[in-house]
């Protein structure tokens, strides 16, 4: 990352508490780890001379778990468990690029039907996910009412996940192999027998055209709003050049007007049997960082209504050993997640667990072009911007 | 009655009124948000939520003054009362009824401006005593705020003044009942709009609460204030919603005046239609409060030189030449 800390240079920590009096020269703003818009412990050390930032130093760690390593002490199945919660706002679809890794390793080939309920799955995370940004984001520059329609049409998502997996935020439900089947249920030869939920396909159905009807309404109210589009039309614009030089990811490389989408370029999960588009930007500004995940709100409730329609009948497992080994090896895999493009690179000793884990995460390579992006913008354009990043501490620190 | 206990009585039910005021506007602008979040708690919780804006009001009495090491104590414990004490001062040239009135003064107009300043004062040691930097550039944002929205404010109102040819309060409603119809459809609507957009300015209310705005700053100047001082602040800002929608009433809606009732009656219903108007501009503010995010700084400037002080500068060129024409 470029913006490590200097030792010669690091910021003045105790500054930012004592000193009111303001030189000419400018101020030292802490902004953070406390702050109510730093999605949690995020900290800025910005340098501002009046509204004005000319420089910005963001400080991570305040959230590290270390899961990295706490994943090389763990079998197989039990990082399942750790992944759900480096991203909690979409836990499900973390699990998916590891899964795959690891079954890239054991060269087993996972039944038709657990990767459609994978991919439904994941997009409903995707939508949550969305519908938490969407609340959020207005929240940054000023209006709270989003925040309550986002959170009541994200509780529908909730729901249905909730029923088949049992968890909200951290369903743990993937099993090397396939999913985690219920119990007793065997191989399903038709719809509705008892990997998913009686009247799952219904309700999704039903959920899917409220999260259409929620994306217009959203559009409307928040996209039609006057002051909105003043706040972010042209507010900190990402060119796509450097957008792509930082490592920068997922709907913010897309805003940028970059048509890069692991979803349709690399097969872990079966996009390609389906139809979709993938929005992008024009500008590269907030606004069109906001309108590409409103889009791809659109776009995941249709993904989710094609696959329920086209989902196979089948087995929800493929037959794999009592106590998992992974064969010596390594593998790499890359997904295309709500944050952006989030990779598990596991070695593998042959033993229970992985000998090393490295996880990629989409929100740590996103913020790091937020000193480029933060350079000479105002302190309300801060958090108009930092807003639209949309990223999650738990993803940035992990 | 002597001048004294006269000045008493009118302080004492000044004191009353404000606070109840206050607190109606709470009520209505808690249960109006929740009707537009659809949140279950203000609707249902409590005596159909009605207990909510009471417990909301009491849970500041039995908070910790909180008052940060670094602060200039005398200033940061003055600091609320210069703000309650210029919204306070408003109330004297509120006309309820043409004799329901703490004071007629000859130039209510210029009184308004004067008083209504003063807060900048109070939001300026507020930031600048609690010895933080978000406070402090809430201050500074405030000051400049208030500043700004001063000039549209008053300018608005002058295009009445010549039409009413009166600057006192009562005047300017007597002259309304004297054309039959409001300002605001005698040919002031704009100026009507602009004085609303200034007030809500003045009143740091969304869309222009960017000198308090919570995800940035904190809370602006309000960021380290606890307890009984916050609460001075926070009944402020609503008798401050109530005083700017009153007078706006008063100036642009006719006050007390309302057509087809008996004007001996006047000070039985005068006060009570002076609420009923206040309350509606106050729902207005509301509803704009809960759809909108906020402007930013440098657009809350422009708004208020670029656009809303030529509008009024525009209509008082045209109020006046209507005004010789005619």
């Amino acid at each position: 990352m470029v913006t490590t800390i200097d030792p010669e240079n690091r910021p003045f920590v105790s500054e930012a508490s004592v000193s009111v009096e303001i030189e000419t020269e400018g101020m030292t703003l802490n902004i953070g780890p406390q702050h109510p818009s730093t999605h949690g412990v995020l900290r800025l050390v910005a340098k501002v001379e009046g509204e004005q930032i000319f420089n910005v130093e963001p400080v991570l760690g305040y959230m590290h778990r270390g899961y990295e390593k706490l994943a090389e002490v763990r079998t197989y199945p039990q990082v399942t468990t750790l992944v759900n919660r480096i991203d909690w706002v979409s836990g499900f679809a973390n699990e998916i690029p590891f899964m795959a890794a690891t079954e890239e390793l054991m060269e087993i080939e996972v039944p038709q039907r657990a990767l459609y309920i994978r991919l439904i799955l994941t997009e409903m995370a995707r939508i949550c996910s969305h519908f938490v940004f969407n609340g959020a984001y207005p929240l940054e520059i000023g209006a709270l009412t989003p925040l309550f329609y986002a959170m009541e049409d994200r509780e529908r998502v909730l729901d249905l996940i909730e029923s088949v997996t049992g968890g909200r935020f951290h369903p743990n439900f993937n099993r090397i192999g396939g999913i985690k089947p219920a119990a007793g249920a065997g191989p399903t030869t038709k719809k509705d027998i008892q990997d998913l939920p009686i009247g799952f396909y219904k309700e999704t159905q039903l959920a899917m055209e409220k999260i259409l009807a929620a994306a217009d309404k959203f559009e409307d109210l928040v996209g039609g709003n006057e002051v909105f589009r003043a706040r972010t039309k042209g507010v900190g614009v990402l060119p796509y050049d450097i957008a792509s030089s930082y490592g920068v990811s997922g709907p913010i490389l897309r805003a940028s007007g970059v048509k890069f989408d692991l979803r349709s370029t690399t097969d872990y999960l079966p996009y390609k049997d389906l139809d979709f588009e993938i929005p992008i930007g024009e500008n590269g500004d907030c606004y069109d960082r906001w309108y590409v995940r409103l889009q791809e709100i659109r776009e995941s409730a249709k993904l989710v209504l094609q696959a329920i329609d086209a989902i196979p009948t089948g087995p929800l497992q493929t037959k794999v050993p009592k106590v998992i080994k992974v064969p010596k090896g390594e593998a790499y895999v890359r997904a295309e997640n709500p944050k952006g493009e989030m990779g598990y690179y596991v070695i593998s000793e042959g033993g229970l667990g992985p000998y090393r884990l490295k996880i990629r995460t989409a929100s740590f390579s996103n913020i790091s072009v937020l000193p480029w992006i933060l350079e000479g913008v105002l302190i309300p354009d801060l958090l108009a911007i930092m807003g639209s990043f949309d990223f999650v501490l738990g993803d940035v620190d992990r | 009655m002597s001048f004294g206990l006269e000045l008493l009585l009118k302080v004492g039910v000044v004191a009353a009124i404000a606070p109840a005021m206050a607190l109606g506007l709470t009520i209505l602008e808690i249960k109006g948000s929740a009707y537009m979040q659809r949140r279950p708690g203000p609707l249902h919780v409590g005596l159909r939520g009605f207990i909510f804006p009471i417990a909301e009001v009491l849970k500041f009495f039995q908070k910790e003054d909180i008052i940060p090491a670094q602060a200039d104590r005398s200033v940061f414990k003055w600091a609320p009362a210069y703000i309650f004490v210029s919204v306070f001062g408003l109330f004297v040239i509120i006309p309820a009824s043409p004799t329901l009135v703490v004071r007629d003064l000859e130039l209510g107009v210029f009184y308004l401006l004067a008083i209504s300043s003063l807060s900048t004062i109070g939001v300026l040691t507020a930031g600048w005593s609690s010895a933080n930097k978000f406070s402090m550039i809430g201050g500074l944002r405030a000051a400049a705020q208030l500043i700004a929205y001063e000039l549209p404010l008053i300018l608005s109102v002058i295009g009445v003044v010549i039409q009413a040819e009166t600057m006192s309060l009562v005047g300017i409603v007597e002259a309304q009942k004297e054309w039959g119809v409001p300002f605001v459809l005698a040919g002031q609507l704009i100026a009507f709009l602009v004085f609303m957009t200034a007030a809500t300015a003045e009143m740091m209310r969304v869309p222009f609460d960017m000198p308090i705005g919570e995800s940035e700053l904190v809370s602006g100047f309000l960021t380290e204030y606890s307890g009984i001082r916050f609460l001075l602040f926070y009944i402020s800002e609503y008798i401050n919603l109530f005083v700017m929608c009153a007078i706006a009433s008063t100036i642009f809606l006719g006050g007390y005046h309302i057509p087809f009732l008996p004007l001996d009656w006047v000070n039985f219903y005068g006060p009570l239609v002076l609420i009923g108007k206040t309350f509606f501009l106050g729902f207005i503010l509301i509803l704009i409060r809960w759809s909108f995010p906020r402007f930013r700084e440098d657009q809350l400037q422009s708004i208020a030189w670029k656009i809303l002080v030529p509008v009024s500068l525009a209509n008082i060129f045209v109020t006046s030449i209507m005004k010789v024409v005619f």
